[in-house]
């Protein structure tokens, strides 16, 4: 009824009531710690802190409960309460050459320096459901063999094929140059590689996904190897003015990953490996193969390719990654709209009499047309 | 004022917000591009946009705006689909409330700010008052013409031929143009402006208004304003002048002709009632007196709701 969209103010205040209540759920129930959260949901959390574009564990899993387990919903709460956080300034770039691995993974060799970690993964794990778990077995007892943590370095792959000068160097920046922050100036275009990253960061991993699934199936196709994934943590410094050098802030964890993508030349280049490169936090190792892969895909302007896929479509690509805005305009459509509706019945009331109208004066057109034949 | 206390190990805990949500330094970066907005009617603005705290689509643009031009002494009325009642006009309403402290108001003649989603109120507005408009797609080329870097070039070079083509062509295939609300319109003569989409009936409203407009798109990351007294044209062709709706029936409420109604459907046997769109007119003009056909059915008492000023405050 009408009366629905009036007097609104009880009815928010009932609503928040009984969204309140079940979100708890059954109270015979333990309520969940936010330590369960981050400790046994981790993938849900990372998820959570990257497109909320916020590391923090602990609020990405009260972000998770008080969404009652929706994702995007947890990162919209946690961007929300990002924009209210002070800036004090940006952390020097983090090294992950330096980083303390967990897991690493290069599909282009065999062996390499460093070697290959597995670490913690599904990869290799039979999808068959472990009702174990579902009973009271708790899996805390389980021992696990690891490899001694060594000092032997692990160069990244990319380093390596750069030695030999088969792929494309990084590009080099002046470490004073600005670099570009979306959060702070609106997007626009042309963006630059910058943006497009930072952007891509924060974006949707199912958006992402999918666009990098299209470029293997033909839509802009891009040859990628998985140079290298890698997991572990590392550490984010801050150059201090007052100090004059750069101290550690603490450490996050996050999933890099080097897409070596095979590149014929063009008149304006040499054949060459090119790179796509996709950094996320925590470890979302889809996500961040699918950045690398729409990364590249979108460096098709600098690298004298041709546009042909939605996937190379910057603008396509940049305006809807963001799945905080995605959700709100979409659903937005909730929201009463009687005020147009009304303008459009209007409209298609008025069109619909026309139509008859004209087709009542084409019948008796046509009636006396044949008429005068006979 | 802070915004959050962060102790060392624990959560951070809720603690008292700037005054009207916004940091002050967002505040001056959102004003400065409505100063520009001001200085080039009609054009579009870009600005940095914060994500705030509801959703892209519930009028974050407009939000920010009234956040970043509220002072202590302001009065706000918030409407959406020209009622101060609908649910998120409230939600948005109880937003400054709590976090600016500030006057609200049901009553268009006392409100300083009325941010707005769809309509603009009946009663013609003041040089005192700023009318803060949401709007979800800014730009009025959109739907011609899909990417951003075309369509800011098309308005650099007043390039609005695709406008015109398609009004025409609506003309050509129907008799008229198709467009009932979001009815583009032409601003000082320079920039074609999307007015949001309040219905046409609402675009002579726009043209000289006494009180500022301000308009902003918060997901798009745009703002862009009509200064007072500007002139704003409504899009038409000589032979097929702009033309506003017409409702054949006053108010069923309050009797009133020549305002924007909402259909109620009463019944679902054909049962229907016209009733002012713009709830507080409605309201002030029954106080005054004024009955309509329908205002002794029994379904105008529900309608109504609550008779006089007693939700106002």
């Amino acid at each position: 009824m009408y009366v629905a969209v009036k007097g609104g103010e009880r009815a928010i205040r009932n609503a928040h009531k009984l969204l309140a209540r079940r979100r708890r759920g059954d109270t015979s129930v333990p309520a969940l710690t936010l330590e369960q959260i981050a400790g046994q949901l981790a993938h849900s959390v990372a998820r959570v802190m990257g497109e909320g574009s916020l590391y923090d564990e602990m609020l990405a899993a009260l972000a998770i409960k008080q969404a009652r387990g929706d994702l995007i919903e947890a990162a919209f709460l946690m961007r929300a309460y990002r924009t209210t956080l002070p800036r004090f300034g940006y952390s020097r770039p983090i090294d992950t050459a330096r980083m303390l691995v967990e897991r690493r993974v290069s599909a282009t060799y065999k062996d390499l320096p460093g070697g290959q970690v597995l670490g913690p993964t599904f990869d290799y794990s039979h999808r068959l459901l472990d009702f174990a778990l579902a009973a009271e077995d708790d899996g805390s007892d389980l021992p696990v063999d690891t490899a001694p943590v060594t000092d032997e370095p692990m160069p990244r792959v990319t380093d390596l094929l750069g030695e030999e000068g088969l792929i494309e160097p990084d590009p080099v920046t002046d470490e004073d140059a600005p670099v570009g922050d979306l959060t702070r100036e609106p997007l626009s275009f042309p963006a630059d590689r910058d943006l497009r990253l930072q952007n891509l960061a924060r974006g949707d991993e199912g958006f992402l996904l999918a666009l990098a699934y299209s470029t293997q199936r033909g839509y802009g196709r891009t040859h990628p190897f998985a140079g290298e994934i890698r997991y572990g943590e590392v550490e984010v410094e801050f150059f201090a003015e007052e100090l004059g050098f750069a101290v550690t802030l603490g450490t996050i964890k996050v999933t890099e990953c080097q897409m070596v993508n095979q590149f014929q030349g063009t008149a304006k280049a040499a054949p060459t490996f090119t790179r796509g490169y996709g950094l996320v936090f925590g470890q979302v190792e889809r996500k961040a193969m699918s950045m690398a892969m729409v990364d590249r895909s979108m460096r098709w302007q600098e690298l004298g390719e041709e546009q042909t896929a939605p996937a190379q479509d910057v603008e396509f690509v940049l305006s809807h990654s963001d799945n905080i805005q995605a959700t709100g305009f979409v659903e937005h459509l909730k929201l009463p709209h009687y005020v147009d509706f009304q303008a459009e019945l209007d409209l298609v009331r008025r069109m619909r009499a026309e139509w008859f109208d004209r087709r009542k004066a084409d019948a008796t057109d046509g009636n006396q047309g044949r008429k005068a034949a006979e | 004022m802070s915004i959050a206390v962060e102790t060392d190990d624990e959560l951070p805990v809720e603690g008292d917000y700037n005054f009207a949500y916004l940091d002050e330094q967002t505040k001056r970066m959102i004003r400065r591009a409505i100063l520009k907005g001001i200085a080039i009617p009609g054009y579009q603005v870009p600005f940095a946009a914060r994500e705030m705290p509801m959703p892209y689509g519930w009028g974050t643009g407009g939000v920010q705006v009234t956040a970043a031009i509220l002072g202590k002494d302001d009065c706000l009325k918030m409407i959406d689909q020209g009622s101060d009642d609908t649910t998120n006009a409230v939600s948005l309403r109880s937003f400054f409330e709590k976090t600016a402290g500030i006057r609200t108001t049901y009553e268009t003649s006392e409100a300083t700010v009325i941010q707005t989603r769809h309509r603009i109120p009946e009663k013609p507005l003041t040089e005192d008052q700023v009318l803060v408009f949401q709007v979800p797609i800014p730009e009025p080329l959109r739907f011609l013409e899909p990417r951003e870097t075309e369509t800011r070039k098309m308005h650099a070079l007043e390039d609005y031929g695709l406008m015109h083509v398609k009004l025409y062509e609506d003309i050509a295939r129907n008799g008229h143009i198709a467009t009932t609300y979001a009815y583009p319109v032409k601003v000082n003569d320079r920039y074609v402006m999307d007015p949001s989409p309040t219905p046409k009936f609402d675009n002579p409203k726009i043209d000289r208004m006494a009180a500022l407009q301000l308009y902003g798109a918060g997901r798009e990351k745009r703002i862009y304003a009509v200064p007072p007294y500007t002139e704003v044209k409504s899009l038409d062709f000589e032979d097929y002048p702009f033309e506003i709706q017409k409702f054949d029936k006053p108010c069923g409420l309050c009797g009133a002709e020549n305002v924007y109604l909402d259909e109620v459907i009463l019944d679902d046997r054909g049962g229907r009632m016209f009733v002012c769109s713009d709830s507080d007119h409605c309201e002030e003009r029954r106080a005054d007196g004024h009955l309509g056909p329908m205002a002794a059915d029994p379904a105008a008492a529900d309608i109504a709701g609550p008779t006089g000023k007693e939700t106002a405050r």
